[in-house]
């Protein structure tokens, strides 16, 4: 679950950072939306998308979780990279198209290479987010025992006590979240070190 | 000789941003193998004309002939043109020599002719050593070698450079200078550089262009410029120039004092019109022997030594500023003068050019 929303935010996270530092003038009204997700507190945010989801009639499960994870680590992913790109030297954009290449070929040799470290920190960064959220996922994840997230599964057995495979789970959630953020930091500290 | 071939006209281009005109009405043609240069003060719009025979930027009007065709809506991918960024644009996460090389990969040559010309150009720019750095390895200079290898590995028919020596300090300036042109004997591509200093362009150029508010003023040789300025602006901007604002007479300038300054009056200058006379520093002669058809008097208010020669600052009547007079510094020792002294200055008609004030 957590891949899945990571992957999907990632690629239209970056893509929408491209899409908006190239389009910087129609900027403030646009920056405003963008930033939202990270800024409502997750019990509206979980609502909202609740209510969403019902009004077109959405069975929910996993992929309703999914779509509700993309949305806010849209706005995480996005962020990262447009930091990124603030610094991004355009003219080098230009210089490959006057070398001959067509755009895409310009974006997979140059423009990705170059703001890579900065999309996999806006990775780790979202799927750190998205391992451990709880809130959206539980509102968004319907009556089926199928879809559950960990933090879910952690939330039902609690009811029943703490017992030795809480702490276990709890633990891997830790070590995950934690391994993430390190490395997403540690990537994004060699982007302002360049 | 036989007449050179034009390898590409400019024809009445004009480009807009809203409501600034950055390029109006340019038309300029440039010959095959020439070493062009567009030289204009900041803001003149030679960036956006040079941009404009790239491809990144399409005129509101006119033609760009290459050969022959209009290429002024082909993409720059399309173009066998390329551009010298200003920034030099290298790509950071790729070494000297893909840099380089990337532009042959795009045409999707050989592996092997790919080598060769790398290996061959990067010997022509002495990059050999640095091949396998990056470029935040690389010097200023450096870097401007990389950026002018890439794009000369393409062998483009046209090569355009955006103030490629910009960013160097002045004496490594005056070395790339002959190098650059060096290179392009070298090589037999025509070369377009942009400049925003006429000392740059006088000494690189084959013929040069000079603008003004996106309008063309001249276009010549530089010499044929230094000689004979189209208007009051380019006798300005171009070298070192000796102003006396007056009236025009038939047979030359009343200066306000009402000294006659004696030269050819443009046909265009009715006399009693504002006009101004003008005379290069080096066309004066310090206490001139003989006949003179102008001479004044002054006061040494400076003077300066530049090697060879001899600069003064000589306040005179016949003008608000001093006025800068250059002498070799065999005839300063024949008659040694320092601040203060009076000085008697002649030179003749000939030397003398008229403008509309
Ligand atoms: N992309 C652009 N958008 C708006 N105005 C521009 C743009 N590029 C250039 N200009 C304007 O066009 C004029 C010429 O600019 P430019 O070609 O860069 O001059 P130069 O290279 O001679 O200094 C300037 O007034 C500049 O502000
Ligand atoms: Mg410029």
């Amino acid at each position: 679950m957590a891949v899945v929303s990571t992957a999907i935010a990632t690629l239209l996270g970056t893509l929408l950072a491209i899409g908006v530092e190239m389009r910087r003038q129609y900027g403030m009204g646009l920056e405003a939306l963008i930033f939202a997700p990270m800024i409502i507190p997750d019990i509206v945010l979980a609502i909202a998308l609740l209510s969403f989801f019902s009004m077109l009639n959405l069975t929910m499960g996993l992929h309703t979780i999914i779509l509700a994870h993309v949305v806010f680590n849209l706005a995480f992913v996005c962020s990262v990279v447009r930091a990124r790109l603030k610094s991004f030297d355009w003219s080098i954009v230009e210089a490959s198209a006057d070398l001959g290449a067509s755009a895409l070929t310009t974006f997979r040799r140059v423009t990705l290479p170059v703001i890579a470290p900065a999309v996999i920190a806006g990775a780790l960064l979202a799927f750190t987010l998205s391992v451990d959220e709880f809130i959206i996922a539980f509102f968004t994840a319907g009556a089926g025992r199928a879809s559950t997230t960990l933090p879910m599964q952690i939330y039902a057995m609690i009811r029943f006590g703490i017992t030795p495979e809480i702490n276990a789970l709890a633990t891997i959630v830790m070590a995950v979240s934690i391994t993430a953020l390190t490395l997403s930091q540690r990537l994004n500290r060699g982007i302002i070190g360049q | 000789m036989s007449e050179p071939r034009t390898l590409l006209a400019i024809d009445h281009v004009s480009k807009k941003f809203g409501q600034v005109t950055a390029v109006d009405g340019i038309s300029l043609d440039i010959r095959e193998n020439e070493f062009f240069a567009l030289l204009g003060p900041s803001g003149c719009g030679k960036t956006t004309l040079l941009r404009m025979l790239a491809g990144f930027e399409t005129p509101n009007d006119g033609r760009i002939l290459l050969d022959g065709h209009d290429i002024a809506r082909t993409p720059p991918n399309k173009r066998p043109v390329n551009l010298m960024f200003q920034s030099y644009a290298l790509f950071p996460h790729m070494s000297v020599r893909a840099n380089v090389s990337y532009g042959l990969e795009m045409e999707r040559l050989p592996a092997a002719e790919i080598r060769s010309r790398v290996d061959a150009i990067l010997a022509t720019t002495e990059l050999v050593p640095f091949a396998d750095r990056k470029p935040e390895q690389l010097s200023g200079g450096q870097k401007q070698r990389v950026a002018l290898a890439r794009a000369l590995v393409k062998r483009p028919r046209l090569l355009l450079l955006d103030e490629p020596l910009g960013a160097l300090d002045k004496k490594l300036r005056g070395a790339m200078q002959l190098e650059l042109k060096r290179l392009q004997h070298e090589v037999g591509i025509t070369f377009v550089i942009v400049t925003h200093d006429q000392e740059e362009s006088l000494v690189m150029a084959d013929r040069m262009a000079v603008l003004k508010d996106g309008k063309l003023l001249q276009c010549d040789t530089p010499h044929a410029i230094y000689e004979h300025p189209a208007d009051r602006f380019v006798a300005d901007f171009i070298g070192v120039m000796n102003f006396v604002p007056g009236k025009a007479s038939s047979d030359g300038v009343v200066a306000v004092n009402g000294a006659r300054i004696a030269g050819k009056v443009p046909a265009a200058l009715s006399p009693g019109a504002p006009a101004v006379a003008s005379v290069r520093p080096e066309r004066i002669r310090l206490f001139p022997s003989g006949e003179t058809a102008n001479r004044t008097t002054g006061t040494v208010e400076a003077l300066a030594y530049h090697g060879l020669d001899l600069q003064l600052h000589v306040r005179t009547p016949l003008s608000p500023k001093p006025f800068l007079v250059r002498v070799t510094a065999d005839a300063a020792d024949r008659r040694p003068v320092a601040s203060g002294d009076q000085v008697e200055l002649g030179w003749d008609a000939a030397d003398v050019r008229i403008f509309e004030e």
